[in-house]
């Protein structure tokens, strides 16, 4: 082949050699494209028909199960004269308590990063302990809390106790208390990830323009709030993206320390969907994938924001 | 590979010869046998294990492949395996509880099974099994409910056995007054408040107007459920169940009876074994039935029948008919109920009970002193659904009575849209 340079290439190049550009990219892709299709696209196309079903599981679809349109909806919502959900609005509502108080990790976490990002003797072992909780897991995370939790004997109604409070049932077993005491269990682990997010965020904080505002005289909280923290931009977007992902998914400590209870108090939408379907007493497809589809509208308005914020993101790149 | 082995030649074998091994009992078996059971507790494990072992012995040329699973797990399980990967003999429950499955098609019609001389001998439980007119699978062993006591704590305060609403509210305040709880019970698995239920209602309205009511017939606004949750309320407002059940599973509620802060406990009978394991011997532990609290009502009882069933999609059908027939019968039954294995009751009329205090005390109960009828258990009488509202509005209401009329109403939108 080493003839000379400037020989025109021979005609009879192969196809794909004349594609080559355009069709690589999609080679390396379609591994991910067909996973996204199999296992992401299709089954919400799936639970889209089956929520239009009266189904109970069992069996097929086709013979045991019933096409009742937008019944399983009206039920939810209390449409065309049906009586509305009342397990339903609860889990609604648990859901955004759980959006609203889990955003508390990213303070807390950007805090906890501020105060480890210092070269003390033995830093990485004071990081890796507070990076410990989101290591272990959930369902570790869930009992040591309702441990913590317990009427009487437990440490919190100890410590309450010193200044003369006391929650009736526990904080578990309150109803009004439940949720918030649930959510308190998944801040611990949630504030160590957004810690870590935040701690790799301040290696790439330009030491430069630091510098340059400390000559400025800048410090305390107005070398935080304009300095710092619009280079940490970066970090705080996917620790918003990871902590609203994760309140919407807060299915693992629910079902570990109430089990929805007490009386259905603690319930949240991804709790609910598992009731209704695959729990012991379940046997509502249909209505369990209304109530998932649901699930996932809610999850399409932040997700269409992050993919749009994304995108404006690589606009300003190019 | 010894057993892929061992299982694939059971399987070539089992090819061939299916068309010949319908066989009647006694002849050996052969070929391949799938059981998959969710007595996965130590004891009942054991019993499993030996059913399968002996029944092994009589077909040694049966290749009998065990899978236990996970009680609470199985629960979940069985809607997936009875349908991608059936087994040929499955464990599940009576009544209400294995309606779904029926329905779907997805339990094969047993009735052949029962039929002679073994309908005789299971009459007590054939209701709970059939559906329509056919039997859909076979008891194994079924178990009391009751009162179980400290014997030496009434004694201490002079008590005695109470038999009517009277007496019980009455030993109910003495222990209160001394400081005991008179009843421990943990909610937060929801179906114990289901036991305080029926017992509440068969003793107030009666059997029949439980078994109505569970079968969507009666209102649960009506007055006959009133006064029932009026009769339950009156023990609530003394105070009578230990403080924050709802954060405790049946078994956290043990504790407080083996130390001695609540006095009894309204459970099944396989409450004995840890409460034994706590230190309770049969000195300190007794049980007795229920009170009456409607005088005259004839009283019903909680018995849940556990049982086996034949997936429709089995592969090895005829092998698991000679199976069931192995467990029902009455030397089998006589020997996994007794109390080193089970300890619960055998259903077969014509095994023999071991000679145990409490399995004798609810023998004699359940034969002699149950004339209203004999009820599964709430949640497995109830259909599912409507059990999943009902007892979780019967733990609310445990904790906070004031909430009765909203419960009830609630109960009554799921009784419209379910039944």
């Amino acid at each position: 082949m080493a003839i000379s340079s400037n020989t025109t290439p021979p005609p009879t190049r192969g196809w794909y050699k004349r594609n080559e550009i355009a069709i690589t990219p999609w080679l390396f892709l379609a591994p991910g494209v067909l996973f996204f299709f199999v296992y992401v696209i299709a089954p919400i196309y799936q639970s889209f028909s089956l929520s239009l079903y009266d189904w109970n599981g069992l069996g097929d679809i086709a013979t045991n199960g019933t096409y009742v349109g937008m019944e399983n909806y009206n039920k939810l919502f209390g449409l065309n004269g049906e009586r509305a959900d009342r397990n339903f609005q609860i889990s609604l509502w648990n859901n955004l308590k759980w959006l609203l108080l889990y955003l508390l990790a990213i303070p807390g976490g950007l805090f906890i990063a501020l105060f480890l990002n210092q070269t003390v003797r033995g830093i990485r072992i004071y990081k890796s302990l507070f990076f410990f909780p989101f290591v272990i897991s959930q369902v570790v995370v869930g009992l040591v809390f309702s441990w913590f939790y317990l009427p009487n004997d437990g440490l919190f109604s100890i410590m309450l106790s010193w200044v003369g409070l006391e929650i009736r049932g526990g904080v578990l077993g309150n109803p009004t208390a439940a949720t918030y005491g649930i959510i308190a269990a998944g801040l611990w682990p949630q504030t160590a990830y957004c810690m870590i997010l935040y701690l790799t965020g301040l290696n790439s904080v330009d030491p430069e323009q630091v510098e340059a505002a400390r000559l400025d005289g800048a410090k305390g909280r107005k070398m935080l709030w304009y300095v710092i923290i619009p280079q940490l931009k970066p970090a705080t977007f996917i620790a918003f993206v990871v902590t609203i992902i994760g309140a919407l998914r807060s299915f693992d400590l629910v079902s570990i320390m109430t089990g929805g209870g007490p009386f259905g108090s603690t319930r949240v939408l991804s709790f609910y969907v598992f009731e209704k379907s695959l729990s012991e007493r379940g046997l509502q497809y249909g209505y369990a994938a209304a109530i998932a589809v649901v699930l996932f509208m809610i999850m399409l308005v932040f997700i269409s924001y992050f993919l749009w914020s994304m995108y404006q993101d690589e606009k300003e790149a190019r | 590979m010894h057993s892929i082995f061992k299982t694939s030649l059971a399987a070539l074998v089992a090819a061939g010869v299916s068309a010949s091994s319908a066989i009647a009992d006694g002849h050996a078996l052969t070929g391949d046998l799938v059981i998959f059971s969710d007595m996965s507790n130590p004891a009942p494990r054991a019993v499993m294990e030996g059913m399968v072992e002996r029944f092994g012995e009589m077909h040694p040329d049966l290749n009998i492949e065990l899978t236990v699973i996970d009680r609470e797990a199985y629960k979940t399980q069985i809607r997936n395996f009875l349908t991608a990967n059936a087994p040929d003999v499955a464990n599940w429950y009576a009544a209400n509880r294995m309606l779904p499955y029926v329905e779907a098609g997805l339990f094969e019609d047993v009735s052949d099974v029962w039929e002679g001389q073994i309908s005789e001998e299971l009459a007590s439980t054939k209701g709970a099994l059939t559906i329509g007119d056919a039997q859909y699978g076979v008891p194994y062993t079924y178990y009391q409910w009751g009162v179980y006591y400290r014997k030496d704590i009434f004694e201490e305060y002079g008590l005695t056995e109470p038999t009517t609403w009277a007496e019980e509210l009455a030993n109910c305040q003495t222990l209160l007054d001394n400081g005991v709880k008179c009843y421990t019970i943990g909610t937060k698995f929801l179906w114990t408040a289901g036991g305080w239920f029926d017992y509440m209602n068969m003793r107030t309205n009666g059997y029949d107007f439980h078994a109505r009511l569970t079968n969507g017939e009666e209102s649960w606004t009506s007055d006959e459920v009133r006064a029932t949750f009026a009769n339950w309320q009156q023990l609530i407002d003394m105070g009578a169940f230990v403080d924050d059940h709802q954060t405790y599973s049946w078994q956290e509620a043990l504790p407080f009876m083996a130390n001695g802060e609540a006095a009894s406990y309204l459970m099944g009978n396989f409450a004995v074994a840890p409460l034994r394991e706590a230190g309770l011997d049969d000195d300190k532990l007794d049980f007795y039935q229920f009170p009456e609290i409607t005088a005259g009502i004839p009283r019903g009882e909680d018995a849940p029948t556990d049982t086996f069933h034949i997936p429709a999609n089995a592969t090895n059908k005829d092998n698991a008919r000679a199976f069931l027939k192995f467990v029902v019968s009455a030397e089998n039954q006589t020997l996994i109920n007794n109390g080193e294995n089970l300890g619960q009751l055998p259903v077969n009329a014509l095994s023999s009970v071991d000679d145990d205090k409490f399995l004798n005390q609810g023998f004699d109960m359940l034969s002699n002193k149950a004339p209203g009828g004999i009820a599964q258990f709430f949640d497995r009488d109830a259909p599912a659904e409507m059990a999943a509202v009902a007892m979780e509005g019967f733990q609310e209401f445990m904790v906070f009575p004031d909430n009765l009329e909203d419960i009830l109403e609630r109960l009554e939108a799921a009784r419209e849209d379910i039944y």
